[in-house]
């Protein structure tokens, strides 16, 4: 047993995918040219006032239905205030005292197979601010302000996660859950979903926290266990070495792969939050909450475990296959075409489709193998036209070639032999062929049994229903 | 027929119907009195005079072709804080001497869609920050009764402007008195409205919990002629209240008797100057004359509206006023050697020393450690105050008394003491603290300067401040004195 114990909190930035921004009607599509999707709201002009987007609050609250959390009767938007060139108003629009959503939680599966619940302590509203450019710009810095006002969901774990992989399962899960709820599209890259690691390290046993880093704008699984990692080894030789650790903000540099301090406590704002007089509390009443509670997707979880039940999958498969609703739906809609094996299913999407896509880094929606198409192949493998290893080949010309199972079985001649005359005498010809190799079998060598298969294979060309050969092989050669 | 500048909005407006003068002449003849006063009162900070006669000559178009609205041709001012499409906006300030809107407020559209024709922009108090009109950029506003005097603030500008009839009617705000108190000491009538009556969309912030616009006009009849026009929820303010609005020119002539005046007995304080106290008794027989019943309330937290409104507005404030940064628009100072150089020499060299002043005391009251002391404590004795207006409606319609504790004062007597200024807002804040509309009009004069008597009604109750001053005004012509060189 370690001597120290990690203590990890997370705080997550879902950027909710609204068509609109959280307080003005300006889009907020990625990509744009600077400036181009930022109106007088978002530049923050003398006189203009925020309106709320009902959907934002909308998809707050999907969400603490999600994560079975308290829904605030009302919640209150209040002013953080601080200075920087992309903070347009000079200060934020966020939820802190009140926030929409409040104890909620989380069950995530760690590597021994254990489920652990992590507790979400408040999920707030708030607005995304712009972002400086510095690339190509010397001497000055430039000012985007195409995402200020882009509406965030702020997802603040409980301290309760024990490692970087504890992190990252929880983040995964966290992932997994806003992309069923169709509240935040989950794009790392562009920083729809990010998160902040607050990170310390207590001598095993005790229970008092220890001094904490955070660790800002982590927007990916690896930097994530990374920088964790990297945090805690950092704080750990601190402490043994008779140091204290200093509560700070720090950054992960990727390259480097290390964390190195961005500011103090001490250098760190007071922020002055008040409540924002130009908002109205934010007012729910049971029926719109029961609303939404209505418009809930089957969660996860349960997928996972309806998938496990009904269709007899292990639950690492059920988690493999319920990981995303487009993936789930997608094998759904194979067995649905060929419900005889859904085992069979799951191996054949898990298997040669995950890999297929992967080699072009594609994602299931963008699938170049209709779940049709898929489960026309499977249906082929089931009534034994074509042999498990010949569909392999056909699903890679499928997959090229965008056609059907069974125009390329037929194209390519790949149809199954379950003709026994026609595998009888294949066979008989391989034994006239090998003569001495029989007389051996004969005297009791087994092994060359293999032998006799391969070659009844090479001369079918592969498509001998392998249970028929091995049946009439057998007989044929005790003679 | 009398001269147009006797002339109120309602009676210009029905001139222009009838075709008796164009809304050209108007323009004209207003604009010849705002260019013939501005060196006396310096009551405009941007006169738009190519701008007004266009307009006019598009509402005579309108009027020739049957198609005025109710304000159609009627030349109206816009206080410098209400945002106008490509005219300067400056509230007042160096910050945004240079700042030209792309778009109107939300009650400048209204009025213009109503026909109105506007001739300029009013002086003010930065930020409308002040009492006395003394901390505008653009120099002081005179009080055209007396040169020598403020004409009291932040929307002094707009008050002078009506009180020498340069305009019929000036929009205004006010967030602790600033309609009231220079109605009051420009003897002319102003309108608080309730909060949430009239959009604060593209009004320039200073404490949006607080900030009202509303009206300064010759008569009550006119206020609601123009508050008519202006009220009404606006889906771009989501503190406007989603409730119709009721027909304040058809509701003002509703009798008064019976009505139940409340006396505060916290107005009538040894800080009210004995002979104001003596004008508003006086007024105070006129309403019985008008068979309303007088009776005293007390509202025992009111005393403690102007620590409580020293918290809450510069609190407000200092985070409104966060977005002139030197960045995007208004002042940038002079190469910035870095981006902290930039916002402080900007805002240093951009906003005044009152400015300053309550940007400070609201970053104070905000901090960390000291929040719960001021701003939370603040916001409870708010709740005490309006708990105290909420039981004095139940027993009377109406709550009348001064509106300030003395008459207009001399120009640089109270710059030094920012607490003396502050306390000339003694009887108006409550009524902005609690939201409540509130009404000033003139009920007599102290020598030569007018004294404001004010009306206070519960929340959406205009209608009935309204009638309550159009009924004094049936019975008295206070509200028809001009100063003399202004007849």
């Amino acid at each position: 047993m370690s001597a120290w114990e990690t203590v990890i909190g997370l705080e997550i930035h879902a950027q909710l995918s609204t068509r609109s921004k959280i307080f003005s009607g300006s889009p907020t599509a990625y990509g744009a040219p600077p400036n181009t999707q930022a109106n007088l709201v978002d530049l923050g002009y003398p006189g203009v006032l925020p309106v709320l987007n009902r959907e934002a609050v909308r998809m707050a609250v999907k969400f603490g239905l999600a994560v079975s959390a308290r829904i605030a009767a009302s919640s209150v938007f209040a002013r953080k205030n601080y200075f920087y060139p992309d903070l347009p108003k000079g200060y934020q629009i966020s939820q802190y005292e009140l926030p929409i959503v409040a104890q909620g939680s989380l069950e995530i599966v760690l590597d021994d197979g254990q489920v652990k619940r992590v507790g979400i302590t408040r999920a707030h509203l708030e607005e995304d601010a712009g972002k400086s450019l510095h690339e190509g710009l010397p001497g000055v810095s430039g000012i985007d302000l195409n995402r200020a006002g882009t509406p965030l969901l702020e997802i603040v774990s409980e301290p309760e996660l024990r490692s970087a992989k504890e992190a990252v399962a929880y983040m995964k899960k966290m992932h997994t859950l806003v992309r069923y709820l169709e509240i935040c599209d989950g794009n790392m890259q562009e920083g729809s979903f990010r998160c902040d690691a607050n990170v310390s390290v207590r001598r095993t046993g005790t229970t008092k926290f220890g001094t904490r880093a955070e660790i800002k704008n982590l927007n990916s699984f690896r930097f994530i266990e990374r920088a964790i990692n990297y945090e805690v080894e950092r704080q750990i030789e601190i402490l043994e070495s008779g140091g204290s650790v200093v509560q700070e903000t720090r950054l992960y540099d990727p390259d480097k792969g290390e964390t190195r301090s961005m500011r103090s406590k001490e250098e760190a704002n007071d922020y002055r939050y008040f409540p924002d007089p130009d908002l109205l509390p934010v007012a729910l009443d049971a029926p719109f909450i029961e609303g939404v509670r209505a418009t809930l997707p089957e969660l996860p979880d349960l997928k996972a475990a309806r998938f496990a039940r009904d269709y007899g999958l292990s639950a690492y498969d059920a988690g493999v296959l319920t990981v995303s609703r487009e993936l789930a739906d997608y094998y759904e809609e194979v067995v649905r075409a060929a419900p005889k094996d859904p085992k069979l299913a799951a191996n054949w999407v898990m298997g040669e489709l995950a890999g297929a896509l992967n080699k072009e880094g594609l994602e299931i929606s963008a699938t170049r193998m209709s779940a049709a198409r898929l489960a026309g192949l499977l249906k082929r493998i089931s009534d034994q036209t074509v042999s498990g290893k010949l569909a392999k080949e056909v699903f890679e010309a499928m997959w090229a070639a965008g056609a059907e199972a069974d125009a390329v079985i037929a194209e390519r001649g790949l149809k199954q032999i379950t003709d026994s005359g026609a595998i009888e005498r294949a066979i008989d010809e391989v034994m006239q062929k090998n003569p001495g190799q029989l007389a051996e079998y004969r005297a009791g060598k087994d092994k060359l049994f293999g032998f006799f298969v391969g070659q009844v294979m090479k001369a079918t060309g592969g498509k001998a229903n392998p249970a028929q050969l091995n049946e009439l092989l057998r007989k044929k050669l005790s003679g | 027929m009398s001269e147009l500048h006797h002339m109120g909005l309602a009676a210009l407006a029905a001139g222009l119907r009838a075709r008796r003068f164009s809304s050209v002449e108007l323009a004209e003849a207003f604009l010849g009195r705002i260019e013939r006063s501005q060196g006396a009162l310096n009551a405009f900070i941007t006169i738009t005079r190519e701008q007004a006669l266009a307009d006019a000559r598009a509402a005579d178009r309108a009027l020739a072709r049957g198609e005025a609205g109710a304000l159609t041709g009627v030349p109206l001012a816009h206080k410098d804080l209400f945002c106008t499409r490509g005219v300067r906006t400056s509230c007042g300030s160096r910050m945004l001497d240079n700042f030209v809107s792309p778009y109107d407020a939300t009650v400048v559209a209204k009025l213009r869609s109503a026909g109105a024709v506007m001739l300029g922009k009013t002086n003010m108090d930065e930020f409308a920050m002040g009492s006395s009109n003394e901390t505008s950029w653009y120099g002081p506003v005179r009080n055209p009764w007396d040169p020598r005097l403020v004409p009291g603030g932040s929307s002094g500008g707009s008050a002078a402007a009506v009180a020498a009839r340069l305009v019929p009617g000036a929009t205004a705000t006010d967030t602790g008195g600033s309609i009231r108190q220079p109605a009051a000491l420009c003897g002319i009538t102003g309108l608080k409205p309730t909060y949430g009556r009239v959009s604060r969309y593209g009004m320039v912030a200073f404490a949006s919990s607080l900030d009202q616009g509303g009206t300064l006009t010759a008569s009550a009849a006119d206020a609601a002629l123009m508050l008519r026009e202006m009220a009404g929820f606006d889906p771009n303010d989501s503190t406007s209240v989603e409730r119709e609005v009721p027909d304040y020119v058809a509701l003002i002539e509703q009798p008064l008797a019976g009505l139940k005046v409340g006396l505060l007995r916290e107005f009538f304080d040894k800080g009210l100057d004995p002979e104001n106290e003596r004008r508003i008794r006086e007024a105070l027989k006129v309403f019985e004359a008008l068979g309303a019943q007088l009776i005293e309330v007390s509202l025992p937290n009111l005393p403690l509206s102007v620590p409580v409104y020293y918290v809450v507005a510069p609190a407000e404030c200092s985070s409104n006023l966060a977005r002139y940064d030197g960045v995007r628009f208004g002042h940038r100072c002079e190469q910035p050697r870095d981006l902290k150089d930039l916002y402080c020499r900007s805002r240093g060299e951009g906003f005044g020393a009152e400015v300053k002043r309550r940007i400070m005391t609201g970053t104070y009251v905000l901090s960390a450690g000291y929040y719960d002391a001021y701003y939370l404590k603040a916001q409870r004795v708010r709740q005490l105050i309006n708990a105290d207006f909420t039981r004095a409606f139940q027993q009377a319609d109406v709550l009348i008394g001064p509106t300030t504790p003395t008459a207009a004062f001399a120009i640089g007597a109270k710059t030094s003491d920012p607490i003396t200024m502050y306390l000339n807002d003694i009887y108006t804040i409550g009524a902005n603290l609690a939201g409540l509309p509130a009404a000033s009009i003139p009920c007599g004069f102290v020598g030569e300067l007018p004294v404001g008597l004010q009306i206070v009604g519960p929340h959406f109750s205009e209608e009935r401040v309204l009638a309550a001053a159009h009924g004094f005004q049936r019975l008295t012509d206070w509200h028809t004195r001009i100063p003399a060189g202004y007849a």
